[in-house]
């Protein structure tokens, strides 16, 4: 056993590719005959095993909750203004926050100034999020069959055929102002409850409904796979130069030669308007990309 | 009074958990879930985070939702009454 | 036992959080499809989400907005759960997309989202 793993090591080393059986699909009459080729005495093992693994489910299930249930009754009591989260890093942020950022809402100015490494790693993580999930259902050559695409086809027909007028005008009456919401919840990020996220999903929402209530094909002739390309990766690398320009001029309390602005306007805060509008132009991208390759498989 | 209104949502809360996952139907599952999201949307803004409650909303009631239904469809869920 | 009830009703989200937390749990193990183990997740998810936020509410204050221009720290709720939370909440949606085109793709190759079914059928594939 230890022999063949430290043979296979060197193999994948030497870059020996393992060979891998074609793909079949199971037939479904196949698997009912196979089903029957189970000797008696593996289904009786399967069965004890199944029954097992619920018992000890259940078992660690009751546990988990039990010892959380224990910890909570240890924690400070909730809404006691002296739990011990509350200290001085809250201060710091509740009291000099609106000097230092200039952001009237104080979770916008902690996870755009002070934690803003933070979010440019959230923002990564959503873009790869779309990366994987475009590896995984994008119907490129490698990824295709004949049968799907005449499914699709006739899929897309009925639903041109069959498509909901109710839907369709309400779509056409709410579509504006459903994005001119998105619209203002990320420029009002700073100074309302708000920003790139919530902005970002309200937007891409909007999308979504659009292209649900006209069909995938009304998008595609304004947001394609470049148009996606463009957009999030020309945020990502705005955010990423002006955090650079910032850690690079203003850390250590050094002045950044941006100025703060009154607070309350819009054009205030410094780096956080631009920062909220590239996380909201990730986000909405995002959300519209993975309802896109759900339903159609392709930008 | 207050405390009264929150007991009631997380009544709901635990009763939407519970019978979202012990339903027949798979569509079934995923409305209640997207009524637990809503749920949760009324629970963040009594805890005085209304960033938290406008993301949720649109993220946890709409966006996630929208991506399991079109699973569904992809995985021909939604056709019959029962399971699969 | 007053007292005891007193603090149930006081502490009301955490155990609504730790309950939920165990719901998740539960039929993360022992749901046999996979959409109702994705839920189960999501549940899971935002249970985290709700004791993380009900640990930065404090009684009589409002939300980290400043208002009339009052500076003091005594005036507003803990801003640093909602910051985290928010990210969580974003972050989950992309990793429960991530798992719906996983089964997508199972589907597609063993026609079904029982989890029993595919693993009887991938063992059948190996031997």
């Amino acid at each position: 056993m230890k022999k063949s793993i430290w043979k296979r090591f060197t193999e994948w080393v030497d870059g020996v590719a393992e060979e891998f059986e074609p793909e079949q699909l199971p037939q479904t009459q196949d698997k009912e005959k196979k089903h029957k080729t189970h000797s008696l005495d593996e289904q009786q093992r399967l069965r004890v095993f199944t029954i097992g693994y619920d018992i000890v489910a259940f078992i660690v299930g009751i546990t988990v909750v039990a010892v959380l249930i224990f910890t909570i009754f240890q924690l400070p009591l909730f809404g006691c203004a002296d739990n011990p989260a509350v200290n001085e890093v809250v201060q710091r942020y509740v009291e000099n926050g609106l000097e230092e950022t200039g952001a009237v809402n104080m979770v916008a100015g902690m996870i755009l100034d002070y934690r803003a490494f933070d979010t440019f790693g959230e923002s990564s993580v959503l873009f790869l999020a779309v990366t994987c999930v475009m590896m995984l259902l994008l119907r490129d050559k490698k990824n295709i069959s004949k049968e799907e695409d005449i499914q699709q086809m006739h899929e897309r027909i009925i639903e041109k055929e069959s498509r909901d007028l109710i839907l369709k005008n309400v779509t056409a009456l709410i579509i504006p102002w459903i994005m001119l919401f998105g619209v203002y919840i990320v420029l009002n990020g700073h100074i309302s409850p708000g920003g790139g996220f919530s902005g970002g999903a309200v937007m891409g929402a909007g999308l979504i409904l659009y292209s649900a209530a006209y069909g995938v094909d009304a998008t595609s002739r304004f947001f394609t796979r470049n148009t996606f390309r463009a957009i999030t990766s020309t945020a990502l690398l705005c955010y990423a130069a002006s955090k650079a320009y910032s850690f690079f001029t203003g850390a250590n309390g050094l002045p950044t030669g941006i100025p703060l602005g009154t607070p309350g306007a819009i054009f205030s805060s410094g780096l956080i308007l631009v920062l909220d509008i590239c996380v909201g132009m990730v986000v909405a991208c995002t959300m519209y990309g993975f309802y896109i390759l759900f339903a159609k498989g392709e930008f | 009074m207050k405390i009264a209104f929150e007991l009631i949502l997380i009544l709901g809360l635990i009763v939407c958990a519970v019978s979202a996952l012990s339903s027949k139907r798979l569509l079934v599952t995923v409305v209640i879930y997207m009524a637990y999201s809503l749920v949760m949307t009324v629970i963040w803004a009594l805890l005085q985070s209304p960033d938290l409650a406008i993301t949720e909303a649109a993220v946890g009631a709409g966006v996630t939702g929208i991506l399991f239904l079109t699973t569904l469809k992809k995985i021909h869920a939604l056709k019959g009454t029962k399971d699969e | 036992m007053a007292a005891f009830l007193e603090k149930v009703i006081s502490l009301r989200f955490e155990i609504a959080a730790a309950i939920l937390f165990g719901i998740g749990f539960m039929n993360l193990l022992l749901q046999k499809n996979l959409i109702r183990k994705i839920v189960a997740f999501n549940v899971m998810d935002s249970s985290v989400f709700l004791l993380l936020a009900s640990q930065g509410y404090i009684d009589g204050r409002v939300a980290p907005i400043v208002t009339d221009g009052i500076r003091e720290a005594s005036h507003y709720v803990n801003p640093i759960p909602a910051g985290l939370v928010l990210t969580g909440i974003v972050v989950s949606v992309s990793v429960s997309a991530f798992f719906l085109a996983l089964v997508q793709r199972l589907y597609k190759h063993y026609h079904t989202v029982n989890f029993d079914e595919i693993m009887i059928l991938a063992k059948e594939k190996v031997d």
